[in-house]
């Protein structure tokens, strides 16, 4: 039987080293813009605004005409061609966006078609923000439960639990790291869609590790005689054909909405989709190898601890 | 027990054709939809509903515009909600809805082709008045302070007299010039506003009145003979600045001022690229999977293809019933769970390959793959089924139907992923091995063995 779990320190060193670089992008960003990551108006508040015009118009010059109006921290982007512009400031009220338009009709001799506008004030941001971090503790707490609840018949349920949530933050940390150094290279931003993107990611990750867990309860049940390790492995193999053909099925799907799905979503499926292949990774080279070393006691620092304080996992 | 398996096929397959038939996008028979929908009216066909991302449109969040440590009662805001859903009635939009959530009106105007006139028109607090002007009137679009809003002079300001207010105004309405074609105001007053009005104007023939919206004079006329019940106003606005003046004169005055607080407006030509573009990334994601299904497990690839174009029917079906917004993240959801669904057929078919190679006989080994890979089905849909739960509780919490939308399409994929991958499926493969079973026993690749 090939063995898969034998190897478990270079698959721990493999996601340190993804990791790694994502942590890094995520202090040296609070550090710079005080947070994690770049965030989007949903959470600090301001105005996006996309209009296409009839001719290629230099970015520069539109930002003269807000400057003229009392704008001054604009960022314009253009998008496929250079008529369309993607313009980032500061709240535009009402009032202003039509002495905007006017002004920008003034100058350029025409009025652009607007493709997209969104406004967000500073209290709708706080707002975002406080329910965001809500909801983002109530999934943890849930999440939890739901693992707890899940393995309350192994033999080890905390060590199926305390696994599949390292499998888990793996994801998280994977797709958030990603995300971070994203906002280096092309200004990614946390919007109200990542975060549905990271809860998905983590329900899909339990997912997984339920699958190839749920397998390592049947064997155990089996195949009294055999050592942890050979089940383990053993169950991940057996599982293996379903997490590739599964991982394969999704990646089609993620696929054609990456290629076909509109600009609008594209980073929002990347963040998924990142997150779902690291899914697959983690159920099988982090969660049951995981297992694997506590129970052949590698966890050095956990067994201490037990030494210690005897928790109640013993 | 092979009856019985009959009469779920039979039953699945009637409610397979009925979903692919709701899910057609054809007109429906009035008395269909209305056995079906229940609450629509029979005229009204069964589409599918597409939120603002995909046909355009604006929504726009109110809040009071109050001082610093001032807060509205729960009264203004339901007062207001009423007379801005009213104004949106009157701007004529199909579809519209408003909603409050804390102390915000939201309102969502689907496919409006002019939505910074739609919004000036709600966010107005539509305070009409009928101003003295005596001898010296100001031009049109002076802001003036009245006796009304008296606190707000300083040393040097004129303040004008208020006549009265809009409140004793009965309607209002747009008509056009026949010689000039410019579009005017004509109003009616209450009787109460006609003797105040009748009794003012005969004895200040000559003078001039003002009548000011909002701080703003609209226009100041010369009073040139008695008017008591209704009059025009005259002004230099178009034809759509007209109409949204007589909506708010029409239906009154907010209760408390309101400011624009966030806006989403997605132009009408960006919104069917995106409906373009993900019903084309749909189409292709969903045929591969149908393909890679049919290619990878072969006769099980083919019922669980057939159980899939069910799942997709049925879930357009219920959006179209429910009714649920289609968002375009809405349709990212669904496409996921189509392979959520796919995933729950993959893991009952590897394990019955596992259990055809451990040398059982297909019946036993279809049987059991089945009832194997159900507890893994069920514990692992329910970390998407909870996580869906929260995500939905999170988007209502802060208006923001792009997360909804998200949740709801994923939350409505996993449970009903669940019945077509498993009982679908298991229907059609039992009755494919009640019939040819011993034919198939000596082709196992058929199911990918």
């Amino acid at each position: 039987m090939f063995n898969i779990v034998r190897h478990r320190r270079w698959y721990y060193l493999f996601s340190a080293l993804v990791i790694l670089p994502g942590v890094i992008a995520m202090i040296y960003s609070v550090f710079t813009i005080g947070t994690p990551f770049r965030l989007s108006i949903d959470f600090t508040g301001g105005s996006l605004w996309e209009l296409r015009f009839s001719e290629p118009i230099p970015p520069a010059e539109v930002i003269r005409v807000f400057n003229d109006n009392n704008f001054s921290d604009v960022n314009i982007n253009t998008i496929g061609d250079d008529k369309t512009l993607l313009i980032r400031s500061e709240e535009i009220s009402p009032d202003e966006k039509a002495q905007l338009l006017s002004a920008i009709n003034e100058t350029f001799g025409e009025t652009p078609e607007e493709l997209q506008f969104r406004s967000v004030g500073p209290t709708v941001g706080r707002e975002v923000t406080r329910t965001a971090l809500i909801a983002v503790f109530m999934a943890s707490v849930v999440i939890l439960g739901f693992i707890t609840w899940a393995f309350r018949n192994v033999s080890h349920p905390v060590r199926f639990g305390v696994a599949a949530i390292v499998a888990m933050l793996h994801d998280v940390l994977v797709t958030m790291g990603v995300f971070s150094i994203m906002g280096f290279i092309s200004g990614w931003e946390v919007d109200a869609l990542f975060l549905s993107a990271v809860l998905t990611v983590i329900g899909f990750s339990v997912q997984d590790t339920i699958v190839v867990f749920d397998r390592i309860r049947e064997n155990s049940r089996r195949r009294r005689g055999e050592d942890f390790e050979t089940i383990a492995n053993r169950s991940l193999l057996e599982t293996m054909h379903r997490s590739m053909a599964t991982q394969i099925n999704a990646m089609f799907v993620m696929i054609a909405l990456l290629l076909f799905g509109g600009l609008t979503i594209r980073q929002f499926i990347a963040t998924m989709f990142i997150g779902l292949l690291s899914g697959t990774y983690s159920s099988i080279f982090t969660a049951t190898p995981l297992l694997v070393s506590w129970e052949k006691g590698e966890l050095n620092l956990l067994r201490r601890l037990r030494g210690n304080k005897r928790p109640a996992a013993a | 027990m092979q009856s019985r398996n009959n009469l779920s096929l039979f039953i699945i397959t009637l409610v397979a054709f009925l979903a692919i038939y709701i899910a057609l996008p054809i007109q429906h028979p009035g008395w269909f939809t209305k056995i079906v929908a229940g609450h629509q009216p029979a005229d009204q066909a069964l589409d599918l509903r597409l939120g603002l991302d995909l046909q355009g449109g604006t929504q726009v969040q109110l809040a009071p515009d109050l001082p610093a440590g001032q807060t509205a009662s729960l009264e203004d805001i339901n007062r207001a909600k009423a007379i801005i859903e009213r104004r949106v009635n009157g701007l004529g939009v199909a579809e519209a809805l408003v909603q409050t959530s804390n102390e915000r009106i939201i309102v969502a105007l689907p496919g409006i082709s002019n939505p910074d006139a739609a919004i000036e028109a709600l966010r107005g607090t539509g305070q009409l008045e009928f101003v003295e002007m005596g001898q010296n009137p100001v031009p049109p679009g002076t802001k003036i302070v009245t006796s009304l809003n008296a606190s707000e002079a300083t040393t040097d300001t004129v303040v004008y007299k208020t006549l009265f207010t809009g409140d004793l105004l009965r309607s209002a309405d747009v008509s056009r010039d026949p010689t000039t074609q410019e579009p005017y105001i004509a109003f009616e007053l209450k009787p109460e506003g006609a003797k105040i009005f009748g009794e003012y104007t005969a004895q200040h023939i000559g003078d001039y009145v003002a009548i000011v919206m909002d701080k703003t004079v609209l226009s100041a006329p010369v009073i040139r003979a008695a008017i008591s019940d209704s009059g025009i106003i005259q002004g230099s606005f178009t034809l759509e600045e007209a109409r949204n003046l007589a909506i708010q004169m029409q239906y009154g005055a907010l209760p408390v001022p309101l400011k624009v607080v966030d806006v989403r407006t997605v132009g009408p030509s960006l919104g069917q690229d995106s409906v373009n573009s993900s019903v084309k990334a749909g189409l292709i994601g969903v045929i591969v999977v149908l393909l890679w299904m049919l290619i990878y497990y072969r006769l099980s690839g083919f019922l669980a293809d057939l159980a899939l174009v069910t799942f997709a029917a049925l879930n357009m079906s219920i959006y179209k019933l429910i009714p649920v917004t289609l968002t375009l993240p809405g349709i990212a959801g669904f496409l996921l769970t189509t392979g959520m669904a796919v995933d729950a057929n993959i893991l009952i078919f590897e394990r019955m390959k596992e259990e055809l190679r451990g040398g059982r006989s297909l019946p036993s080994a279809v049987e059991a793959g089945f009832s194997r890979a159900w507890t893994s089905i069920l514990d692992s849909n329910l970390s998407t089924i909870l996580t869906a739960i929260i995500l939905y509780y999170f988007g209502s919490n802060f208006g923001a139907s792009i997360v909804q939308g998200f949740a709801i399409t994923l939350l409505l994929g996993v449970v009903i992923s669940m019945f077509t991958a498993v009982l679908v499926t298991r229907t059609l493969m039992r009755f494919v091995v009640a019939h040819f079973a011993e034919r198939l026993q000596h082709h196992l690749s058929l199911f990918g063995a």
